[in-house]
């Protein structure tokens, strides 16, 4: 099981060196592929007094013409032992995990990271909890029920979900429920240990939204798989040895048919954990996906670099758990 | 076949037999895979009005633009100055028989005009993304199931790293960074051609995956043994002996990947990353939208609903076609 574990980070810590390289390639070379000279760039960081001793400061302090791979090596020390950007006199400090620093609002990064992350947070567990428990529940009852009115309904309820973009039915939702019927204040982002009511009530209709979308799928997936598992053989045989049908059902047939959408779900925790773009956009929070658009349209690369590495961290990490929760409940995923 | 092997018999005496002849062939009569998926796939009704809507919507894309007024033409006197929305019409759209869908605003544009135009960059920016996947996919996915090893294990593990990584929040960024001209090309042109590479690129392992998992099955059947003890090499093997077996599931995937394709461009269009305004595009649409709808609600409907619907039919067609093509696939 050590062994497992072990050699299932060492994957993980390689795929996150892959996955920074590749992300910090594409935002140090195509800044470049569009004309943009690092002078652009200083003059970015600069703000509105550029003079060409300035950009010379903040091209030698941000280290903007060093090549690629001592930026690159600069950016992953920075992100172990934390960075300093000297320039003479001027010395700017960048604590421990460093993923740089924004030209905009000179802050480092990780600390923009840590401010929004709780919005985001909020946003994808909640709406996860709720779509897991809906979409399988429905799954299941569908695929056992198979050809019910229950089957048919929910399943034309799912796949109407799944063809329903999301920013619209979130629209639509505020129209409605906000202003229409006025029965929820308009969505607006509270902290949690300011008032955990408030902040409940501001998320329930982003969490009905994001979770109405993945439920549907979820649902389509978890029937599709019970379906095939309840007709396999060692069902039958369950059911011949006298099992009761509940038995049959949850230790024989959940157990195998859940195994994909536990790896689909680690999958899509992990990319909402990073930014819930749409959502957030939709209902107007300021989260770890609204600092990437602000960081794409204001030109703040680091900024939109940072969301994109922590985005990966988090899809990396959830697969890692996803990963070990198998070999824990299944040994022969072990021995592979 | 039940050829005569006496030639001399009579007229009377051969007639009955010609007739059961006839009818035994009629009835024995091979169907080609195709034929059967044809077959089951006219019987499901949803499915066909799924395809008869998508082929409705294809040839509104096509010729819908040349039919239509300038999606950009301002009318603004159907604007009240005053209260900033359109002043006739249900609800205050603007909706009349010069306005199907009514106008949309500050600006008070021909809404139908604007769908119908988004259409077609919906639609186009789509197919090929999804033509550019399936490409991609088909001959990766074929090479890794066919080859093993050590190609194998590197485009596998290249898959599970395009899987890993954040598709929308990538595509934002690559976005904000890329040129405005490349390529000889600028502008929307440029854009079009960018929005299909990127959603085409990193679509592409899923699909990929799907054919690797047939391949794998494939390779051990007789057909392919045989070819290749008859010696055939690998691209022959490849293109013309497995290719043809995976038709199928190339054609369902691809036929439920548009619609992935098409909310996958809305999105960005939302997010104001897509399609560059003025040109029209659904997502554009409600992006503009999100600042008016509660005084112009018909803004944020018809744009969604034209999202909803297009996808809807890709799907039901998809979902019928799996079914047609792969009877032993749940429903």
């Amino acid at each position: 099981m050590i062994r497992y574990i072990i050699r299932r980070l060492l994957v993980a810590v390689l795929l996150l060196a892959i996955i920074s390289l590749v992300t910090f390639g594409i935002f140090f070379l195509l800044p470049k592929l569009a004309g943009q000279s690092t002078d652009d760039l200083a003059a970015r960081y600069l703000g509105r007094e550029v003079t060409p001793e300035g950009l010379a400061g903040v091209k030698a302090k941000l280290g903007l013409d060093d090549p690629f791979l001592v930026r690159y090596w600069e950016f992953v020390q920075g992100m172990f032992v934390g960075q300093e950007y000297k320039f003479g006199t001027s010395i700017t400090e960048c604590p421990a995990p460093c993923l740089g620093y924004s030209y905009r609002t000179n802050e480092p990064v990780f600390d923009l990271l840590l401010d929004r992350a709780p919005v985001t947070f909020s946003i994808a567990l909640g709406a996860a909890v709720l779509w897991l428990l809906a979409g399988v529940t429905i799954g299941v009852i569908s695929a056992l029920k198979r050809g019910s009115v229950f089957d048919r309904a929910s399943m034309s309820a799912a796949l109407a979900g799944v063809s329903l973009p999301m920013f619209f039915t979130g629209l639509v939702s505020i129209w409605l429920i906000c202003r229409q019927l006025k029965l929820l204040p308009t969505p607006r982002y509270h902290e949690f240990l300011d008032n955990p009511a408030t902040w409940a009530q501001a998320l329930i209709l982003p969490w009905i939204t994001l979770a109405f979308l993945y439920a549907a799928m979820y649902a389509r997936l978890t029937r599709a798989g019970m379906l095939e598992t309840m007709g396999e053989d060692y069902i039958r045989t369950a059911r011949a040895k006298g099992l009761p049908e509940r038995t049959v059902i949850t230790r024989h047939g959940l157990r195998s048919a859940l195994t994909p959408i536990i790896t689909i779900f680690g999958l899509d925790i992990g990319l909402l954990l990073g930014g819930a773009v749409i959502t957030e956009t939709t209902f107007s929070f300021a989260g770890l996906g609204q600092l990437m658009l602000q960081g794409i349209t204001r030109s703040d690369l680091p900024v939109a670099l940072g969301v994109t590495m922590a985005t990966g961290l988090f899809v990396i990490v959830a697969n890692l758990v996803v990963d070990i929760l198998y070999a824990v409940a299944d040994p022969r995923v072990r021995l592979a | 076949m039940t050829a005569p092997i006496e030639t001399t018999g009579s007229e009377a005496e051969a007639q009955p037999e010609a007739v059961l002849a006839g009818v035994e062939r009629k009835a024995i009569q091979g169907r080609s895979l195709g034929q059967i998926a044809w077959l089951r796939l006219k019987r499901d009704k949803v499915a066909m009005a799924g395809g008869i809507l998508v082929v409705l919507l294809i040839l509104m894309a096509i010729v819908g633009p040349f039919l239509v007024g300038d999606p950009n033409e301002p009318h603004n006197n159907l604007i009240d100055p005053t209260l900033s929305r359109p002043k006739t019409g249900i609800m205050h759209s603007g909706i009349s028989a010069d306005h199907w869908f009514g106008v949309d605003l500050p600006a008070g544009r021909d809404m139908f005009s604007r769908i119908v135009n988004g259409a077609k960059y919906s639609l186009l920016i789509s197919f090929l993304a999804t033509m550019l996947a399936v490409v991609l996919g088909v001959f990766f996915g074929v090479i890794a199931g066919y080859f093993g090893g050590w190609v194998d294990t590197l485009i596998a593990r290249a898959m599970d790293i395009f899987l890993a990584f954040p598709l929308l929040l990538f595509a934002i960024a690559l976005v904000g960074v890329f040129p405005n001209s490349a390529f000889g090309l600028e502008g929307n042109g440029l854009r079009v051609a960018f929005l299909i590479f990127v959603i085409g690129f990193f679509s592409w392992p899923y699909i990929g995956r799907i054919i690797r998992g047939q391949t794998l099955s494939l390779r051990e059947r007789e057909f392919v043994d045989a070819a290749r003890s008859m010696g055939a090499r690998a691209p022959y093997i490849l293109f013309r002996e497995l290719l043809p077996n995976l038709w199928a599931p190339i054609l369902v995937y691809a036929t439920l990947m548009i619609p992935t394709n098409i909310i996958f461009e809305a999105s960005l269009s939302f997010l104001g990353v897509g399609i560059i305004p003025p040109t029209p595009s659904w997502g554009g649409m409600l992006n503009e939208a999100k600042e008016v709808y509660e005084i112009a609600p018909h803004f944020m409907f018809f744009p969604g609903m034209a999202i909803f619907i297009t996808v809807l039919a890709f799907n039901l067609f998809g979902d019928g076609l799996r079914d047609a093509l792969d009877p032993r696939s749940s429903r």
